[in-house]
């Protein structure tokens, strides 16, 4: 699709993945710890989303990110959000909420996969008095509101999406979620709420790699069908492998008039990184328990990603 | 007697909606409660019905505000801070979106008892940063908070009253303002909504007994005027008494003691409320004088605080002729 921003299509949305995959996976070694199982499964839904999907403009943040400036108050003129790494609030342009505050590190892997952030915005990555933080502030980079807790990212997206099709934009609002957050009631007030004043210019693609902090999902509280549940609040709802690429353009092709759309992304979460498997079902934050550990992995999934073993400081 | 005004929610917003369209009313299910049924049928396109669900609502709103709207949320008080307070957090008072927050019932103005009545809201409104309170007394306040609650750039949390409302004052609601209602010498009495009217009722028969007043009313309650209250509570020879629909936790008898502690000024305070205690479902005259928010607690308040008995009784009280305040003192400020 063509797109104002010239270096959109620089690499094939495959190439994306696998460079956040990469990325995230250097970080994680580096820094003996890191959000490594949500890459191995959000790789391809955030490639799509920023290398295809969206329609969006060229950034208006430096390429390497401002230290933190603040939070919002009268007495900080100054204030800005994360959101000009997505391009500039035009009509015609669509806008992302990442939901799941604890994607950030895959986030900001993809804004450097897109040549929206420099290399260097990873390098500040949790450290202090860096706005590129661990749990994505609405100052950090590529993000416009704080979705820290889970569940209110559809909400304010479909607030977003009434107030655009009242301004007659032509760009929609799109929202990366987690399936952790069907677990919270907020989710389905949110979809009711968007079915019933008819917000179609909202859409949504869920990482459903069934897992969550405490471990897989199904022994932390059983969700149902989830697909068959969002039908029945209202929206369009359509099934896929997370890893098909071809899959995922089909279904952002689902009509959905009147309704939002909601593309369930079934995924591993130790895609692209075989070794984690030993991990599950604990892969919401993998940190190495010995350097022998650490190395192993670091000789195992640089094989798996055709690259070389990361040097770092041990 | 006192002028009733009959819903004077419903006209005023009605008349500043419709000049301004980037203003949507939001409501959960409590539209006739809250006065704006007749605007949702006269105005649908300006009017959003989202259902029993406060958290949606709060965020929704936020996002609205993303797109350049000033969401009023219409609820009872209570439903728009206790279950979705993360929400109020993340989505409204952090970003500072213009939401207003329009809460109806505050306090023990609702018989729906212990879960419809918001008697801790100030407190947990006033810690919120970028969050701006305010509290309407009487009609004028009610008819002028909507142009002002618009006119704030950021959230505002609106302690409105509803239907039949005496109209005590007539200038309208400042923001930042407070109303020298009357300006004694020898205690000072905070109030603010509801609590005014008692007060002007004690008042009354306080200066028959011979004690001299200086009262103020608050209707903008954060940011608070500490400055203009410590040269106030500085004049008088006695001290302070705070008389508040709201636990005394967190209120305006906290506010006014933080101030006099900051200020170093050691005058005595006494602060009426709810005392630590939740509430229960009844009318309000019962209520308020079970719990010691009316006339004759400000009365027995001011005693404790003077150790002088005025022997003024309800008899007394009740003979008290309750007008509006015209200008006569000066009603704005200092």
């Amino acid at each position: 699709m063509p797109d104002a921003f010239g270096l959109k299509n620089a690499k094939t949305t495959e190439e994306v993945a696998l460079g956040i995959r990469r990325r995230v996976f250097e970080h994680t070694i580096r820094n003996n710890g890191g959000y490594l199982s949500q890459a191995c499964s959000a790789a391809e839904q955030l490639a799509f989303l920023y290398n295809e999907a969206l329609t969006l403009g060229q950034p208006t943040l430096p390429m390497i990110p401002k230290p933190f400036g603040g939070v919002p108050s009268a007495s900080n003129p100054d204030y800005h959000t994360g959101a000009g790494y997505n391009g500039p609030f035009e009509p015609q342009f669509d806008r992302l909420f990442i939901a799941p505050a604890h994607y950030a590190l895959v986030a900001y892997a993809t804004l450097i996969e897109t040549g929206r952030m420099a290399p260097e915005g990873l390098e500040m990555f949790n450290k202090d008095g860096s706005s590129v933080e661990m749990i994505g502030a609405e100052h950090s980079p590529g993000m416009e509101v704080h979705n820290g807790t889970l569940g209110i990212g559809l909400s304010t997206g479909a607030g977003l999406a009434w107030g655009r099709r009242r301004n007659g934009d032509a760009g929609d609002v799109a929202v990366f979620m987690s399936d952790g957050e069907v677990q919270e009631g907020q989710t389905w007030e949110a979809v009711q709420a968007a079915a019933h004043h008819g917000i179609d210019n909202l859409w949504a693609i869920m990482d459903v790699n069934r897992q969550q902090c405490d471990g897989a999902m199904d022994e932390v509280m059983q969700v149902g069908d989830i697909r068959q549940k969002f039908v029945d609040f209202g929206a369009v709802c359509v099934e896929i492998d997370g890893h098909d690429l071809s899959a995922m353009r089909q279904a952002k092709q689902e009509k959905h008039e009147g309704k939002p759309l909601i593309i369930l992304a079934y995924t591993s979460p130790t895609k692209g990184m075989s070794i984690l498997e030993r991990r599950f079902p604990k892969l919401h934050y993998v940190r190495f328990k010995s350097e022998d550990e650490r190395a192993e992995y670091n000789m195992s999934i640089a094989a798996e990603l055709g690259i070389d073993p990361i040097d770092y400081a041990h | 007697m006192v002028e009733m005004v009959a819903r004077p929610y419903a006209t005023a917003f009605e008349t500043y909606a419709v000049k301004h369209p980037e203003v949507i009313a939001l409501s959960a299910d409590l539209t006739s409660s809250v006065e704006i049924d007749g605007f949702r049928d006269r105005h649908p396109e300006q009017f959003l019905s989202m259902g029993m669900a406060e958290q949606n609502m709060l965020s929704f709103a936020g996002g609205m505000g993303l797109a350049g709207f000033r969401p009023f949320i219409h609820t009872f008080a209570v439903f728009l801070y206790r279950r979705p307070y993360d929400q109020l957090m993340a989505s409204v008072a952090y970003p500072r979106r213009k939401v207003r927050l329009m809460g109806f019932l505050p306090g023990i103005t609702t018989p729906g008892g212990m879960t419809h009545q918001a008697i801790e809201d100030i407190s947990v409104m006033r810690a919120i940063p970028n969050m701006t309170v305010l509290e309407t007394g009487d009609a004028t306040e009610v008819e002028s908070i909507v142009e002002v609650a618009d006119s704030i750039d950021g959230p505002v949390y609106c302690r409105v009253l509803r239907g039949s409302v005496p109209r005590l004052f007539d200038t309208p609601l400042r923001l930042g303002e407070l109303r020298v209602l009357s300006e004694g010498t020898d205690v000072m009495v905070v109030t603010a909504g509801i609590t005014t009217e008692e007060a002007i009722r004690a008042r009354g028969a306080l200066d028959a007994a011979g004690v001299s007043v200086r009262h103020l009313h608050l209707s903008t309650l954060k940011p608070f005027d500490a400055e203009a209250i410590i040269a106030h509570a500085a004049s008088v020879k006695h001290g302070v008494v705070t008389l508040e629909n709201h636990v005394v936790a967190g209120g305006i008898g906290s506010m006014v003691a933080e101030a006099m502690a900051e200020a170093g000024l050691g005058k005595k305070l006494i602060r009426l409320g709810l005392q630590d205690t939740y509430a229960h479902g009844g009318s309000r005259p019962y209520l308020m004088r079970y719990y010691g928010l009316d006339a004759i607690a400000l009365v027995r308040g001011i005693e404790r605080l003077m150790g002088v008995e005025t022997g003024i009784d309800e008899n007394a009280l009740d003979a008290v002729r309750v007008d509006a305040v015209h200008s006569n003192v000066k009603a704005e400020a200092l």
